[in-house]
């Protein structure tokens, strides 16, 4: 077996919440954003990351990134750990891990030329190339994104939002880097753009053998591009595997019902009888539920399931859950009935 | 369907074309500022009175240290603004020039103004942007200190300032520089809060840029809307916080003179019928300050299209 370009082991991130109005000197809440995630990610390969808002999803890229102070282990191909690294030595790995934001405007600073914008990871971590040089490349990288070279003198805002993404990918990909994270990439395109982003990403990533994290809750957006996919609940994981293992046959009863939302482009398609509704909100991060933290929404919950902590079992399909396989029509009608209660 | 060949051509010369040249907003801020016609006017006689700071002394007939021998004892009678002797604007009480003090008294308010906002855009800026960037306990320490300075009674230390170690320019701007910059670091650290948690700083920390580099390259350039804006309604304020220690008798020093140290004379004079010894000061005094206020009142218009 081929070693994981990243080998995430238990990643975890936790905040300090200080309550409105407490004393200075009373201890803060922690709140487990992420609260041990682990995976593995191997050179080239896309990981979809899923999950309803509030998850961690995005935390957890920020953690990957260097964003966030996070704990546990996160091995690079080069057996370096990058989570117990300082800021100097993780500045070797940033050129090599880059993101892509999810507001394709917000992430572009107003006051910078498209140019600038792009040949600043460069000039940070290449900085011995002649201004020339980092212009040829700059508008070498634009041409690749499939933006018009001439355009480089413009500003952000004279850019469409599709457009506008283009160039954040192309900052994030002209330093050549061998994995790239994208926190919601397409939730703030329209629907024809999302798909021109998506095959754009799909192209380069074939192109340079990127590895992708791929963060969305849109599922058919997830299922087109990822090879393996996560799905994620309150922080924790709850199943992950090979994209179309995990979309045929999902285990877990959070995937289920996460797939069972998912709009079908079909008028005649019956929504009510084929949506598992899950009852209630999600659990707040700062009290989460013992046991399992998916229980107090899951339709096959046990008194085990509040006890023990699920672990991730399986090979290459993993679940955590104490009772895996497909809802029963009888889990199924008592969720509609919770539901409708 | 036809296509144009012309059409097309001049298409294809367009896409060829070497960079096309940005908008940046500064540009599109121009071009709202330029169409703001009270800005306008207030940016012409803010132009008219720097030029008259800057060039009058080549039209006055006096020098701003002679004493006119002839008008001393009967200023009210003969020392009248007239364009025989050369005295344009009149004579003072001791017969000097009054165009000449006008113009010497200009430069030196502007300068004080003018001094005053840079110091105060400089420090309040870079401070402003690092407390609020860095946060955590540094912001703690940084905005208290700024808190207590700002407790003081500004006026009677400058004040105490000038009668301890003697009343000189440098003195001057030392102390308004000293209480100029606080309001300016807060106004910054506060749109830096705003800015901090945005995307593009976010991915400029994600990619390595130095701290440093993303205050100075990120950070600073975004706050200069509200800080121009601040900066134009600063400099009336100190030329106002310098006229008013003149007027007191504390601020510039004869032989040198400015807007409140002639204001201040000519309203000693006032009921013995010199009323040009007030009026032509309190002119340029007013004019500039409604052209700042203006300007600064345009500024924010341009720069910030959508606080209307």
């Amino acid at each position: 077996m081929t070693k994981p370009l990243l080998d995430v082991r238990d990643l975890r991130v936790t905040f300090q919440i200080r309550r409105e109005g407490a004393m200075p000197w009373s201890a803060p809440t922690p709140l487990h954003a992420v609260g041990g995630v682990d995976f593995s990610l191997n050179p080239g390969e896309t990981l979809g990351v899923v999950g309803e808002s509030g998850c961690g999803k995005s935390t957890l890229a920020r953690a990957l990134i260097g964003l966030v102070p996070a704990t546990g282990r996160a091995e690079w191909i080069d057996s370096k750990d990058l989570v117990a690294m300082t800021p100097r030595q993780m500045m070797r790995y940033r050129s090599d891990i880059q993101m892509v934001f999810q507001d394709p405007l917000a992430s572009l600073n107003p006051r910078m030329t498209v140019g600038q914008i792009i040949a600043e990871p460069l000039k940070t971590h290449r900085p011995g190339l002649s201004s020339a040089e980092v212009k040829t490349r700059v508008k070498a990288m634009m041409e690749k994104v499939g933006l018009l070279p001439n355009q480089i003198n413009r500003y952000p805002h004279e850019f469409s939002g599709g457009q506008c993404q283009r160039i954040g990918i192309a900052r994030a990909l002209i330093v050549e880097p061998k994995l790239i994270i994208c926190d919601e990439p397409v939730s703030a395109l329209d629907v024809s753009i999302q798909a021109q982003v998506i095959n754009l990403l799909i192209r380069l990533q074939k192109e340079l053998g990127l590895a992708l994290v791929f963060i969305a809750h849109d599922l058919s957006v997830v299922k087109h591009i990822s090879d393996r996919v996560m799905v994620l609940y309150l922080g924790k994981v709850m199943e992950i595997g090979s994209s179309d293992d995990l979309f045929a046959d999902p285990q877990h009863p959070y995937t289920q019902a996460l797939l069972s939302a998912v709009p079908v482009p079909d008028p005649d398609h019956d929504v009510a009888g084929s949506v598992v509704p899950l009852s209630g909100d999600l659990p707040s991060p700062m009290n989460p539920p013992s046991g399992c933290v998916f229980r107090t929404r899951c339709p096959r919950a046990q008194a085990a399931c509040a006890e023990q902590v699920p672990a991730l079992m399986g090979q290459d399909h993993r679940t955590a859950c104490h009772f895996p396989g497909p809802l029963t029509e009888e889990e199924i009608a008592r969720a509609r009935k919770t539901e409708a209660a | 369907m036809v296509i144009q060949q012309d059409k097309m051509q001049s298409l294809a010369a367009r896409m060829a074309q070497d960079e096309v040249k940005g908008r940046s907003p500064w540009a599109d801020a121009r071009k709202r500022f330029f169409r703001n016609k009270a800005a306008m006017t207030g940016l012409i006689i803010l132009i008219a009175v720097a030029l008259f700071a800057l060039l009058g002394g080549y039209f006055a007939q006096w020098s701003n240290e002679d004493l006119d021998f002839t008008v001393m004892g009967q200023v009210a009678t003969m020392g009248a603004p007239s364009l025989e002797n050369g005295h344009y604007f009149g004579t003072d009480d001791l017969g000097r020039d009054l165009f000449a003090r006008t113009v010497q008294g200009t430069q030196i308010s502007l300068m004080v103004g003018i001094v005053g906002a840079a110091i105060a855009v400089i420090v309040g800026t870079l401070y402003g942007a690092t407390a609020g960037y860095v946060g955590g306990r540094t912001d703690q320490i940084m905005m208290r200190a700024v808190d207590i300075l700002m407790s003081i009674p500004y006026m009677f230390v400058l004040i105490l300032l000038l009668v301890m170690f003697g009343r000189s320019i440098a003195m001057l701007f030392l102390g308004i520089g000293l209480i100029s910059w606080l309001d300016m670091s807060r106004i910054v650290r506060g749109q830096t809060l705003s800015l901090k948690n945005r995307e593009f700083i976010e991915a400029a920390r994600a990619t390595g840029v130095p701290s440093w580099k993303i205050i100075l390259r990120h950070i600073v350039p975004n706050l200069l809307g509200v800080v121009a804006v601040y900066a134009t309604l600063l400099v009336p304020l100190m030329i106002l916080t310098e006229s008013f220690i003149s007027f007191l008798g504390l601020g510039v020093q004869e032989p040198l003179t400015s807007w409140g140290a002639l204001i201040s004379e000519g309203a000693g004079t006032m009921n013995y019928g010199t009323l040009w010894q007030l009026a032509f000061p309190l002119f340029f005094f007013v004019i500039t300050l409604f052209g700042f206020f203006f300007v600064g009142d345009g500024l924010r218009d341009a720069l910030d299209p959508k606080d209307r």
